[in-house]
């Protein structure tokens, strides 16, 4: 499962220009997962916080 | 709740609000959206822009504007530094602005240009009849809306969906987009004068580390790394390396991060009735990442277009194809060129950087712009810089 820390995110939207199955959503200030999550790992390189893990 | 007007702008950032502002002098219904509560803010830029072609598309407010810079400081990783002046480095950089209030500003000009603006209003997907985009169904503080219109267009920055939904692939590739973080700095050690530029692969890989100068001893100091080369939270851990090295004593008065597209001209920025613009375009310039001014300017070609579209009465993509023969003329080719800098630039060792920036040393630099300071470079280093010759002209 793709988790978002909320605490670290700053919310830029980085994540979602990367999602190949454009699963995330950047509601103003939080990220939405939909069920479209190939939990494949590509945003979490490109989160400059660190606020993204697939976790098992 | 649903409305009608004649364009639809998603995102109030500089190429949407250009969009508008050109598409509502142009006597159109426009209404432009933008999902946060305050215009520009959070900040994901380091607010360095071009004096000229700024100047050349709207009259700069001395508000907009938190200094002014004398030019570009470039450094090698071993050190050594050159000097490019402003009147001509100035192409990339001039003015450093204070965005929050710019971004207020040009929405307000669109507004006063006739723009519905509304903020807290979320596109969440594009209305079609027979398959056509007709308008966006959107979140207006958490009440959903739609707004009829022929045209849409799509100036929702580097997360964009406006593309996506209409067909066109946007999703940038990691070696595409930089990754990025930046501090708002003070400390008696920021340069003030000069923007500068801090080149390696340690401290950046496949990007560069800024300082930009936005008043006394105030500085965005920041950087941005190839998604590609990146790992979770690399463009924080690193630029927390290059603070304690550079600035240990600095103080810390505002954090931004984002990603900027380096991705060059895409195949597409139109479908019917959808126009994109700015980093929804990836019109990004893929070797500084400078992407304010291109947006303005895509905008305001957009908005123009949408204006002729709506008279005749064509806004299918080819009714929309004089927008992607404008931008690509006017702003593409430079990012096609900046592209293949930049997958060359991202190849190069430590080394490479040294021999470049060292080879300049002895040369009168300080007059040249950008492309006869290359001209310069490829006359010193033809063997390192030989698979660049055709764009050295
Ligand atoms: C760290 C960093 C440093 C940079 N430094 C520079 C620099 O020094 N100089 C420079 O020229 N460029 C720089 N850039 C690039 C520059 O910030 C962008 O290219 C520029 O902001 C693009 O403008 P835009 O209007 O296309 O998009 P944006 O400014 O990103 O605006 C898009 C707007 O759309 C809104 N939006 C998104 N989705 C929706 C939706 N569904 N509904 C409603 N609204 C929506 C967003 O909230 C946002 O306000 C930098 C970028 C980064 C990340
Ligand atoms: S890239 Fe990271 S910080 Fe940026 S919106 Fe996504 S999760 Fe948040
Ligand atoms: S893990 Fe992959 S599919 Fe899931 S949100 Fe991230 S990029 Fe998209």
């Amino acid at each position: 499962m793709l988790t978002v820390n909320r605490y670290k995110c700053c919310y830029c939207g980085a994540c979602v220009g990367v999602c190949p199955t454009c699963a995330l959503e950047l509601v103003e200030t939080f990220i939405e997962v939909s069920a479209d999550c190939k939990e494949c790992g590509i945003c979490t390189k490109i989160c400059p916080v660190g606020a993204l893990e697939v976790k098992a | 709740m649903s409305m009608k007007c004649d364009v639809v702008v998603v995102g109030a950032g500089p190429g949407g609000s250009m969009a508008a502002k050109a598409a509502a002098q142009a006597g159109l219904r426009v209404a432009l959206l933008e999902k946060r509560q305050e215009v520009g803010d959070p900040v994901r830029c380091a607010e360095g822009v071009g004096k000229r072609v700024l100047s050349q598309m709207v009259k700069p407010e001395p508000e907009w504007i938190a200094a002014e810079v004398k030019g570009a400081r470039i450094y090698a990783p071993d050190g050594t530094s050159i000097v490019m002046s402003e009147d001509k480095g100035g192409a990339e950089v001039g003015y450093v602005l204070e965005r929050k209030v710019f971004d207020r500003g040009l929405a307000m000009e669109a507004a006063r240009a006739g723009a519905h603006v509304m903020v807290k209003t979320r596109a969440i997907g594009l209305l079609k009849k027979d398959g056509a985009p007709c308008g966006v169904s959107a979140m207006r503080i958490g009440e959903p809306l739609e707004i009829e219109a022929p045209i849409v267009i799509g100036a929702d920055g580097v997360e964009s969906k406006v593309g996506r939904w209409a067909g066109i692939d946007t999703t940038l590739k990691l070696k595409d987009i930089e990754t990025c973080a930046q501090f708002l700095v003070t400390d008696t050690r920021v340069d003030d004068q000069y923007c500068e530029f801090f080149l390696g692969n340690s401290i950046a890989p496949g990007g560069y580390v800024w300082s930009f100068p936005k008043g006394e001893k105030l500085a965005n100091v920041g950087l941005g790394i190839l998604g590609s080369r990146s790992k979770p939270g690399e463009a924080t851990r690193l630029l927390g390396e290059f603070m304690r090295s550079h600035f240990p004593n600095g103080k810390v008065l505002e954090m931004v991060v984002g990603g900027d597209p380096c991705a060059g001209p895409i195949e597409s920025a139109t479908a019917d009735g959808v126009m994109l613009v700015g980093d929804a375009a990836r019109q990004t310039d893929p070797l500084t990442g400078g992407g304010i001014l291109t947006a303005m300017q895509a905008g305001m070609i957009a908005g123009e277009v949408a204006a002729k579209a709506i008279s005749s009465g064509d806004v299918s993509r080819e009714g929309l194809k004089e927008y992607e023969d404008r931008w690509r003329s006017d702003i593409g080719k430079g990012l096609a060129r900046s592209y293949e800098f930049k997958e060359f630039f991202v190849k190069l060792t430590d080394e490479d950087l040294n021999q470049l920036i060292g080879s300049l040393k002895r040369e009168d630099i300080a007059k040249m712009d950008l492309r006869g300071m290359l001209r310069v470079l490829f006359r010193l280093n033809p063997r390192l810089l030989w698979e660049l010759r055709h764009l050295v002209v």
